[in-house]
């Protein structure tokens, strides 16, 4: 369950990036799961390279793809690029299922080695939670936030935004690439099935509940997207999903900044908020950096 | 076998087409993707379906309550989706995650209550086909295309020639003038939710008659966004003519190239499309002003 939760907040960390970031909705993002999950799997199954190799190889193709996929698609606006997406992420789960000789075909990979581990996903989801963080406070990271706000102020600044996009579209093909290769190795088998439209979907709100904008806010809105339909299974059993549908809706509406909406969780804020409520202060200098509001 | 293909492709084309305006339509004034569209066919396609097998009511009142069906579910997400953003001036892209949660409500919803198997229409229309020349063509594919034709001629004249359409054109050119205007934005949205939800319904039947019915149904409908976005979004004739162009090439794919590959080669050439002429077949470009 827990490794679960590590994989998705993984998966989540690249629409994150590109969505909350750079403005773009994508609906194909499990496409380059499912690239980096069946070439890492055909790797270890068919080659016999070790798996550590295999999953960064994974990412690897996963990466690369995304550079002829971005290519046309990431010039597109609005719901042109949405419905581009949700085509290549179409034809990725077609291409697998027509593919039968190698990936299995509509019938699945089945027996791939259990590698996944809770150690390994552990350490892998600090760094990419650290990478992503990173990326997002680099400069790169605040180029891809001015395209975001105002494409046409960035350009006029000199930032190539159509690079800046290249750029966010490629980490975040990476770090969808890597989860897709821990979900091979964890469940057994891969089913093109698992990487349909739903797939993106599931990723694109998580995106959204936990706030646009917010790495924080992602992983932990991945983390209550993974547990909460388990947690209600026993509760309301079958009506699960469309309470799902129906908070998304209540949220868009009454909070459509989501849990954190800009804002993330830093231990300074923390410190700020504890502060605050023992002293029952706001802290000495209002609006001081690390308040971590960067909108 | 040529002239076979393209009867069938046009019959496919005006499925889609049915629903493919609705997306206009509902673009042109609101700005977004209804992506919850394809949950009202399905929800068109069921109460035609049990108006027939509960209710024992004969085909022609069955499509009407179907339709009915459909443009009731169309309001009541304009009501409680789609009013409150609107009123809020929320960005678009609010809209398309509420479609999103709506979507997943009402396929869920449909599962939940009528479980998630296939069914199928009780035979209405003969299975035998009308031979003209050397073709021969199938009754329904004779009452699909005719009922779409008359269902958009209908649509043409609303727009073109009363007064409400005459508002709706307005608004879709520019909401805030036209909500300067006095025009009732909020009756603007209720017809267009009315209208795009009775031809959705109408493409859900038809599909239904043709294919299945199921819980599902509503995202094979998506290819509908497709042709609206092929066509240019936010145009009713595009809509249209995407439609028709995604159903004969689909066929036409299907009959003489390979089944199998069918939706791959459609999206391919929806990607080769969109990178050739990113605004549409009639889409208008858009500039960004500075």
């Amino acid at each position: 369950m827990l490794i679960t939760v590590g994989i998705n907040i993984i998966a989540v960390l690249g629409p994150s990036i590109l969505l909350g970031f750079t403005g773009l909705f994508t609906f194909g993002h499990a496409a380059y799961e499912a690239i980096g999950a069946y070439t890492c799997a055909l790797l270890v199954m068919k080659v016999g390279i070790p798996f550590p190799a295999a999953l960064f190889a994974g990412c690897l193709a996963a990466m690369i793809c995304s550079i002829p996929i971005g290519y046309p698609t990431l010039r597109l606006t609005s719901d042109y690029f949405i419905v581009a997406t949700l085509g290549v992420g179409e034809i990725v789960a077609l291409l697998i299922e027509n593919m039968q000789s190698i990936t299995g075909g509509a019938r699945g990979l089945p027996g791939i080695p259990f590698y996944t581990n809770l150690p390994l996903t552990v350490v892998l989801v600090a760094i990419c939670i650290w990478l992503a963080r990173n990326f997002v406070l680099s400069r790169h990271g605040r180029n891809c936030i001015a395209v975001r706000e105002n494409e046409l102020a960035a350009e006029c600044v000199a930032i190539d935004s159509f690079k800046q996009k290249m750029m966010a579209n490629m980490i975040a093909a990476f770090l969808g690439g890597l989860s897709g290769g821990l979900m091979g190795h964890y469940v057994g088998i891969l089913h093109p099935k698992m990487f349909r439209i739903i797939r993106s979907e599931e990723l694109g709100i998580a995106v959204i509940l936990g706030g646009a904008g917010s790495i924080t806010g992602s992983v932990f809105a991945a983390v209550v997207v993974t547990l909460l339909p388990e947690i209600l299974r026993d509760v309301v059993s079958d009506w699960r999903l469309v309470v799902y549908g129906l908070a998304v809706i209540v949220v868009i509406i009454n909070r459509p900044q989501g849990l954190m909406g800009y804002r993330e969780l830093t231990l300074q804020s923390i410190r700020q908020f504890w502060s605050r409520l023992t002293t029952g202060r706001r802290p000495a200098v209002p609006g001081v950096p690390g308040t971590g509001r960067r909108d | 076998m040529f002239l076979q293909q393209l009867i069938n492709g046009l019959s496919i084309g005006s499925i889609y087409g049915l629903a493919s305006v609705g997306y206009a339509l509902i673009y042109s004034i609101l700005g977004f993707s209804n992506f919850a569209h394809g949950e009202m066919t399905m929800v068109g396609a069921f109460a035609a379906l049990f108006a027939m097998t509960a209710a024992n009511l004969p085909f022609p009142i069955a499509l009407l309550v179907g339709a009915l069906g459909s443009a009731l579910t169309a309001v009541t997400m304009e009501r409680f989706a789609y009013r409150p953003l609107r009123l809020k001036k929320a960005p678009s892209l609010y809209f398309f995650i509420a479609a999103m949660g709506v979507s997943i409500t009402l396929m869920n919803t449909a599962i939940v209550a009528l479980s998630a198997t296939f069914r199928t229409f009780p035979p209405i229309f003969p299975i035998k086909t009308v031979s003209l020349g050397a073709i021969s063509v199938g009754v329904i594919d004779l009452a699909v295309f005719g009922v779409a034709a008359v269902a958009v001629t209908i649509l043409e004249f609303v727009l073109n020639y009363t007064k409400i359409g005459k508002a709706i054109r307005a608004a879709a050119y520019d909401s805030t003038t036209a909500a300067l205007m006095g025009i009732s934005m909020d009756k603007v949205c209720f017809t267009v939710f009315v209208m795009a939800g009775t031809l959705a319904g109408l493409s859900g039947i038809f599909r239904g008659l043709k294919y299945t019915i199921h819980a599902n149904m509503g995202n094979i409908i998506l290819k509908a966004w497709i042709c609206a976005i092929i066509g240019g979004i936010g145009s009713v004739q595009g809509a249209l003519l995407g439609a028709l162009l995604v159903g004969v090439l689909e066929t036409f794919i299907a009959g003489f190239i390979s089944s199998a590959l069918r939706d791959v080669i459609a999206f391919v050439l929806l990607i080769g499309m969109l990178v050739v002429r990113p605004s549409g077949l009639l889409g208008k470009a858009t500039e960004e002003k500075a």
